[in-house]
């Protein structure tokens, strides 16, 4: 590859070979698939292919994740002449159906008709790909095969015939809100930090939460890329979590990529605009999530939050104007910019634009990643795409925004989801987490849990969050052992109260909404473990029963 | 405590590692605002952070102990005290807990002698941590062994692998 190559000529070359080729096998490689023998089945298919001699015609790819988690390895093959090429795409692919997989192409042409094609599936042709769009498409450790999917044609767009201003008007008219948890406004946003003065300014991508990141590095990047020229930052850093190696090794590689090619560092484009992006890896702290805690953090201190104002558009990082967004954000700024705002704001609903991606897991038939346009119902989003309830038990809620969001009953499936909906029925979008609980659950037992996490994670500096949670969770232990009272019930939703209106932020503002939803919507559950004594679910070890009197395994009790 | 000689703990004891985490600072200009990329360095090669090797970068960054300790302490990724040889992490995100991690955790921990507080065998052999969620809620329960992320096995699977380490 040359330096010099602009990305228009790297996209013909590399798009006009993949036409030629005779067919094309891409092998997830997403952490569900790694972990059930993708590698193993990218090498089978690519040695059964240099031995039949077909190594040059077929091009044999890993690719970002396709969704599926569960039943991996995932392997799509797509055959046939340019003009007309078929797909199809397999499930639980093991070596064996691999390597008799790439005998059938190599020797037939075409894939054995013997393997079910899934790629049909509602699974898949239900959902609205913005964010996603190039899982399957790419590899994620190539940055041409990335650029002849379109990748940084929006930086060049933004950089090369854009203003900075009007860079952040497209986003604003996008009407493109913040994925990772109330929906700011984004443009808005972008214009606190533009118009703010500082000598220098920095974008910050917070990636600190459970969104899979590996198969969006490049559209997270050129997101960030974007944003700095908008907002006049020359400097970026991504956070990431320690917990996601893969995601970290990508990412980093990826930066590398992109800086040899002059997509990054200095004279974008030729441009004179400058921006360098630095991985920094989180080290395991819930809190870190929030802005201020997440600057500190960068900073190299503790993750501590402090009071806002100032907002850390205005006073971020080392006392600088610093636009922190999350990585789903980020991740949705190159298309629109690349296809205009009319085009994103013709997706979603009248205030919830675009789409949204959702990790969906717990007790659902088919588990991993989605993406679906905004107000889309719940129970689309479980029984279609979701596939229902496993082993033919019934639905009881499904849990969105984690520790910091709430329980949707069965009698809202039909919800549609969007910032506003999910607010009416007190739980919030958060980063994307669904989890669907069964009759199975006791949600008295996961509001323990939950609040738990956030003692746990409590950074400690306020008096509210790091005492109140700890009370919480004491009550939750005594009424989930059969030892609690009406009056618990009361002083749960006193202390809920107090820790909502004073914490300092929102880990402490928003660590009693599980407690509270699961109070207002399953208060029977409650009643009956504080006035008989009894867990319906059948998980809680009550006092009296056979299963208390056993060490308690998970849970020491206070 | 594992029996390890005092150079493998020790920043004097001049072995090799030493010198990778000085050149892992000087990567980074020796500048305080690295201090948390540097104490990552440091885990990856000692396996954990000894109290010399943290006063060791507090002096090379010009950061006070009381500031590096606190924030080796505050991020749950960082450890103290050694390892062992072979480590399970048992992730306690919410969709691995729905799954019966919960279960799992206490299985191992029975199994090992181990609790809450206790994450280490005493000969060395086998650690039992938490994680709040390792991102592979598709395949849940997800449980690392060492490097390797395993999703979807009940309490005995993951019991006999780990049993397969103590012997």
């Amino acid at each position: 590859m040359s330096p010099t190559d602009s990305l228009e000529e790297i996209a013909q070359r590399r798009n006009a070979a993949r036409a030629e080729r005779k067919c094309r096998v891409s092998v997830c490689s997403g952490l569900g698939c790694e972990s059930v023998g993708a590698g193993a089945v990218l090498e089978k298919v690519r040695a059964r292919m240099r031995l039949q001699g077909l190594a040059e015609e077929s091009e044999v790819h890993l690719t970002g994740c396709r969704g599926l988690c569960q039943r991996g390895p995932i392997v799509e093959v797509e055959w046939g002449p340019a003009e007309a090429k078929e797909r199809r795409l397999y499930l639980d692919v093991d070596e064996a159906c691999a390597d008799q997989l790439a005998l059938e192409m190599a020797t037939s042409g075409a894939p054995p008709a013997s393997l079910r094609d899934h790629g049909g599936e509602p699974f898949f042709t239900r959902q609205t790909k913005i964010v996603l769009a190039n899982a399957g498409v790419i590899d994620p450790e190539d940055i041409e095969s990335c650029i002849a999917a379109g990748a940084y044609s929006a930086l060049e767009k933004a950089v090369t015939e854009k203003k900075p201003a009007e860079v952040v008007q497209m986003i604003t008219e996008s009407g493109l809100r913040g994925r990772g948890g109330a929906g700011y406004p984004t443009g808005l946003k972008w214009s606190t930090v533009a118009k703010a003065a500082g000598t220098r300014k920095y974008v910050v991508c917070n990636g600190d939460e459970g969104d899979p990141g590996a198969f969006m590095d490049r559209s997270v990047l050129e997101g960030m890329a974007i944003a700095a020229y908008a907002v006049g930052a020359e400097q970026g850093f991504i956070y990431v979590r320690a917990e996601y190696p893969l995601a970290i090794k990508r990412l980093r590689a990826a930066i590398k990529q992109a800086e040899r090619l002059n997509l990054l560092g200095a004279h974008i484009f030729d441009t004179g605009f400058n921006f360098r992006v630095d991985v920094r890896t989180g080290a395991g702290a819930f809190v870190c999530g929030e802005e201020t805690a997440l600057i500190a953090s960068i900073e190299g201190g503790r993750g501590t939050p402090r009071p806002r104002p100032p907002y850390p558009a205005v006073s971020g990082l080392w006392g600088q104007p610093t636009l922190i967004n999350n990585v789903e954000t980020l991740a949705n700024v190159a298309a629109i910019v690349r296809n205009g705002p009319a085009w994103f704001a013709g997706i979603g609903t009248e205030k919830s634009k675009g789409t949204k991606v959702f990790a969906l897991a717990g007790k659902i038939q088919n588990t991993g990643l989605i993406e679906v346009p905004m107000g889309m119902t719940l129970r689309e989003i479980i029984f279609d795409i979701g596939g229902g309830i496993p082993g033919g038990k019934r639905f009881k809620a499904a849990q969105t925004g984690g520790p910091s969001g709430g329980c949707i009953p069965a009698q809202f499936l039909d919800l549609p989801v969007d910032y506003e909906s999910l607010q009416q029925v007190g739980t919030i979008m958060g980063s994307g987490g669904l989890i669907v609980m069964d009759e199975s659950s006791c949600m008295v037992d996961v509001a323990k849990f939950f609040i738990e996490f956030c003692r746990e994670e409590s950074c400690g500096k306020c008096i509210p969050c790091r005492a109140g949670t700890v009370q919480i969770h004491d009550i939750l232990v005594r009424i989930t052992h059969g030892l609690g009272n009406f009056e618990d019930l009361e002083k749960l939703e006193d202390l809920a109260d107090l820790l909502r209106n004073t914490s300092l932020c929102g880990l402490g503002q928003t660590a009693p909404n599980p407690v509270v939803s699961t109070i207002r919507y399953f208060r029977d559950e409650y009643l009956a473990h504080v006035n008989e004594h009894r867990c319906p679910a059948g998980v809680c070890a009550m006092a009296g029963s056979t299963a208390a009197r056993e060490p308690s395994r998970a849970h020491s009790v206070a | 405590m594992i029996a390890e000689p005092a150079s493998a703990t020790s920043p004097k004891g001049g072995d090799k590692r030493l010198k990778m985490l000085d050149a892992a600072m000087r990567r980074q200009q020796f500048q305080a605002d690295a201090l948390l990329e540097v104490l990552h360095s440091a885990q990856e090669l000692y396996g954990f952070l000894s109290g010399e090797v943290l006063l060791h970068i507090g002096r090379s960054l010009k950061v006070p102990p009381s500031r590096v300790y606190g924030v080796a302490t505050f991020y749950n990724h960082f450890s103290l005290k050694p390892k062992g040889e072979h480590t399970c992490t048992v992730c306690m995100g919410t969709a691995c807990y729905v799954k019966g991690a919960g279960e799992i955790l206490g299985r191992v921990r029975d199994e090992l002698g181990l609790s809450e507080r206790k994450s280490t065998t005493d000969d060395g052999k086998a650690s039992v941590v938490v994680a709040r969620c390792v991102g592979a809620c598709g395949i849940a329960p997800a449980v690392v062994f060492d490097q390797e992320v395993a999703g979807g096995l009940g309490p005995e699977a993951v019991v006999s692998r780990v049993r397969g380490w103590i012997r």
